[in-house]
């Protein structure tokens, strides 16, 4: 049981929660991450470790409402306990020996998993850009943070409605272009973001880092649940990973295996509506 | 006079068209009646040739006397006094190959149902007295105990018996192990794990669910903790693949993933929040325990076919003959001599279909089984919709990459002497699947039980320096 000390609302579906888990700070390093459940009922979910504070004992995770446990997680306040909260699991993120500047790519809500990335390698001293791509302005988030822990921050945004009009892909490769030398790329967001950003750094041949979320249920590598092909050969994300070289991974199985419960995770969530338009008719009457 | 039967008394239970849509306890156990007239085939031999062939050493016609008296509770405490886990191992031990393997009565007809005995005790105490362990007096010596499967829940029970101060770190968030995710709820329900748990912690024994030994904390960290000594029981839990094509397909899984749904996360049931994919044609690749557990699982979550493929014949199969005998009462079709060769998926990236091959046995090999050969060009096409792997399970490294000084042989399995169970960095101790590789529940216990004394006499040895 782990208690939630801060929340903040960074958009309308994205949530930040600290949590008190004075063990996990201690041990956590960037690219790591957690699995938690939040009550009894719940089912196990990963989400990456977004922060970390070793003296105050304190994990931050920041998670998109998209299913029935995000959901219930976002609706949880300061001072709630979340039932699980298992960690630091997985390898931290290696970059290539002697890498001294490299970009970071996040897209949409992986700009939060980017940001533990980019602010780790900052504060080693190496020279950090930050691609940061959203669909539109009114789901930026972490602005303030990413401009405190890199040396040039671009923000992109699909529709052009703040910063630069376009995609992270085009971004990357007018840097590239522009004669800016990466030692490496880590790229973080949805699937088809990161094989993209995968395809622009081939013909340049720049590592490309890239952090991958298959379903997981146990996260300590007992399931397979989470196998992923990498070069040809099966790996565990959760013990193996979450990093891979993103230029052996095969995005498309994996974007199939995540498909896998679509249409139970559909049901799952108009579960919970029922549950909650429930509740809202007892509480009126 | 003995009850002369050549039989044992039979147990009840639910009709196999039933049981294959729920997940109740298949076996409804004995009643009073049935557990005394059971009792009185024992025909208490001198030499007590069963006790031998128990791993944990019950005083077993000690506690089947009492039975038959009627004296349920002294039968009780025959058994708790050397094991730790009763209602589990009369469930799920092999009794077959162990106690009741040695019965004199089984040289002329069935053994004493031992197992059932023990089972029955076990209930009946839980459901009549439950009286909770007390907490012994504590010698304010700390020991850790990395894992709470079989092994480790009956090495803290002696450890915590003998006076010590007991911590169990579980990486999982429910203790118990391959008892809670592994074994489905029909051969050992839950409530029945936590019982034995809730006996433990009765007795002082501190549990702290979601710590991963390697990740969250670790053994060094451990001793310089307090902690005087470490046993390690964390299992075999690694799956193993057949690195055949397709196996990444969507609708493949592992017997443990599968099973750790359905067991652990209760997928089974409407309002958990974990999903399971519904299946309609399920081929189940192996032939041991858990491939059993798995295929009758797959039957109750509503799957129309349910294969078993195994390479080998029904002989060679390593499932115990009762489970293979209830999956077949429950409907499972079994294709032995069968081996997969790829899985193919359609367009999506979805299991279609497996191609095996049929086999045939030629002369033994190392294992002294008749090693399974294939028949040339008689490749077919099984049309399923998922594929669950059972092939085995080997022991995770991150124990033994995170400890400086712990050795591992070639299959990863902890090295410990056989005596004590002592691994080769001192004060740690380990035992269960961890060193022998996946194997049974009641050998764990066993060992759990001998490393607790190993312990002991290794901290009184400590300390009297």
């Amino acid at each position: 049981m782990v208690t939630i000390i801060r929340k903040k609302v960074l958009n309308a579906s994205v949530t930040l929660l600290e949590v008190e888990a004075p063990r996990i700070a201690k041990k956590a390093e960037p690219g790591q991450f957690i699995i938690l459940r939040v009550d009894e009922q719940g089912e196990r979910i990963p989400l990456t470790i977004a922060d970390f504070d070793r003296e105050r004992g304190t994990v931050t995770i920041i998670f998109q409402k998209v299913g029935l446990t995000t959901q219930l997680l976002g609706d949880l306040e300061e001072g709630d306990s979340i039932r699980d909260f298992v960690g630091p699991l997985g390898l931290p993120t290696e970059l290539p020996e002697g890498a001294r500047r490299v970009c970071v790519v996040g897209g949409g809500v992986g700009c939060a998993i980017a940001y533990p990335q980019a602010k780790g390698l900052h504060a080693k001293g190496l020279a950090v850009d930050v691609i940061a791509g959203f669909r539109s302005k009114d789901i930026v988030i972490l602005e303030e943070e990413f401009k405190a822990v890199c040396d040039n921050l671009y923000i992109t945004t699909d529709d052009g409605s703040y910063a630069e009009k376009g995609f992270v892909t085009d971004k990357l490769k007018s840097l590239i272009d522009a004669g800016n030398s990466y030692d490496a790329v880590i790229a973080i967001g949805p699937i088809p973001m990161m094989k993209f950003v995968c395809k622009t750094t081939e013909p340049y041949g720049i590592k490309t880092i890239v952090s991958l979320n298959p379903i997981m249920i146990d996260g300590t590598g007992m399931c397979g649940g989470c196998r992923v092909s990498v070069g040809g050969k099966m790996k565990f994300a959760c013990v193996d990973g979450p990093d891979f070289d993103g230029h052996q991974v095969d995005f498309d199985e994996l974007m199939s295996r995540n498909a896998v419960y679509r249409g139970e995770e559909a049901q799952q969530k108009q579960r919970h509506a029922c549950r909650m338009e429930q509740l809202g008719k007892t509480l009126i009457h | 006079m003995a009850n002369m039967s050549l039989t044992k008394v039979p147990v009840p239970e639910q009709d196999p068209q039933v049981r294959n849509h729920n997940f109740e306890e298949v076996c409804l156990g004995y009643t009073a009646e049935q557990a005394m007239e059971e009792a009185g085939r024992c025909l208490h031999c001198k030499n007590q040739p069963c006790v031998g062939g128990c791993p944990v050493n019950i005083h077993i016609p000690e506690f089947i006397a009492k039975v038959a008296e009627g004296d349920f509770k002294a039968a009780y405490e025959i058994i708790s006094d050397t094991n730790a886990l009763p209602s589990v191992s009369g469930r799920v031990c092999p009794q077959e190959s162990q106690c009741e393997a040695r019965c004199v009565r089984g040289i002329k007809g069935e053994p004493v149902a031992i197992g059932r005995l023990e089972r029955f005790v076990a209930d009946w105490y839980r459901e009549n007295v439950n009286e909770m362990p007390r907490r012994p007096e504590s010698n304010g010596v700390k020991v850790a105990v990395v894992g709470s499967g079989p092994a480790s829940l009956t090495c803290a029970s002696d450890l915590a018996r003998a006076g010590y101060q007991v911590s169990i770190f579980e990486a999982f968030h429910t203790a118990g192990g391959v008892l809670v995710y592994g074994i489905p709820e029909f051969r050992l329900p839950k409530a029945i794990v936590q019982n034995e748990v809730d006996k433990l912690t009765a007795m002082g024994v501190e549990l702290e669910t979601d710590i991963v030994v390697g990740k969250t904390y670790t053994i060094d960290e451990m001793f310089a903790d307090g902690y005087q000594a470490v046993f390690v029981g964390s299992g075999a839990g690694l799956p193993m693949f057949m690195g055949i094509e397709g196996e990444t397909l969507a609708g493949v899984y592992s017997a443990n993933e599968y099973l750790t749904r359905i067991n652990l996360m209760k997928a089974y049931r409407e309002e958990y929040d974990t999903p399971i994919k519904k299946i309609r044609r399920a081929a189940i690749v192996g032939g041991g325990n858990v491939a059993m557990d798995a295929a009758r699982c797959a039957k109750r979550m509503g799957a129309e076919h349910v294969y078993v493929v195994y390479r080998r014949s029904e002989e060679e199969m390593p499932a115990r003959r009762e489970e293979i005998h209830h999956a077949k009462e429950e409907g499972i079709e079994f294709l032995f001599l069968n081996n997969p060769v790829k899985i193919l998926g359609d367009d999506q990236g979805r299991v279609r279909a497996m191609e095996c091959v049929r086999m045939e046995l030629g002369e033994p090999d190392d294992s002294g089984r008749r090693r399974p050969i294939e028949v040339k060009g008689s490749e077919f096409e099984l049309e399923v919709d998922a594929v669950i792997m059972s092939l085995g399970t080997s022991p995770n490294p991150l124990i033994r990459s995170t400890t400086p000084g712990l050795e591992a042989n070639r299959k990863g399995c902890l090295v410990a002497d056989e005596e004590r169970l002592a691994t080769t960095r001192e004060g740690v101790y380990a035992g269960g699947d961890a060193v022998t590789g996946a194997a049974t529940v009641i050998l764990a216990m066993g060992a759990g039980k001998k490393a607790a004394a190993a312990m002991d006499q290794y901290l009184q040895e400590k300390r009297g320096k």
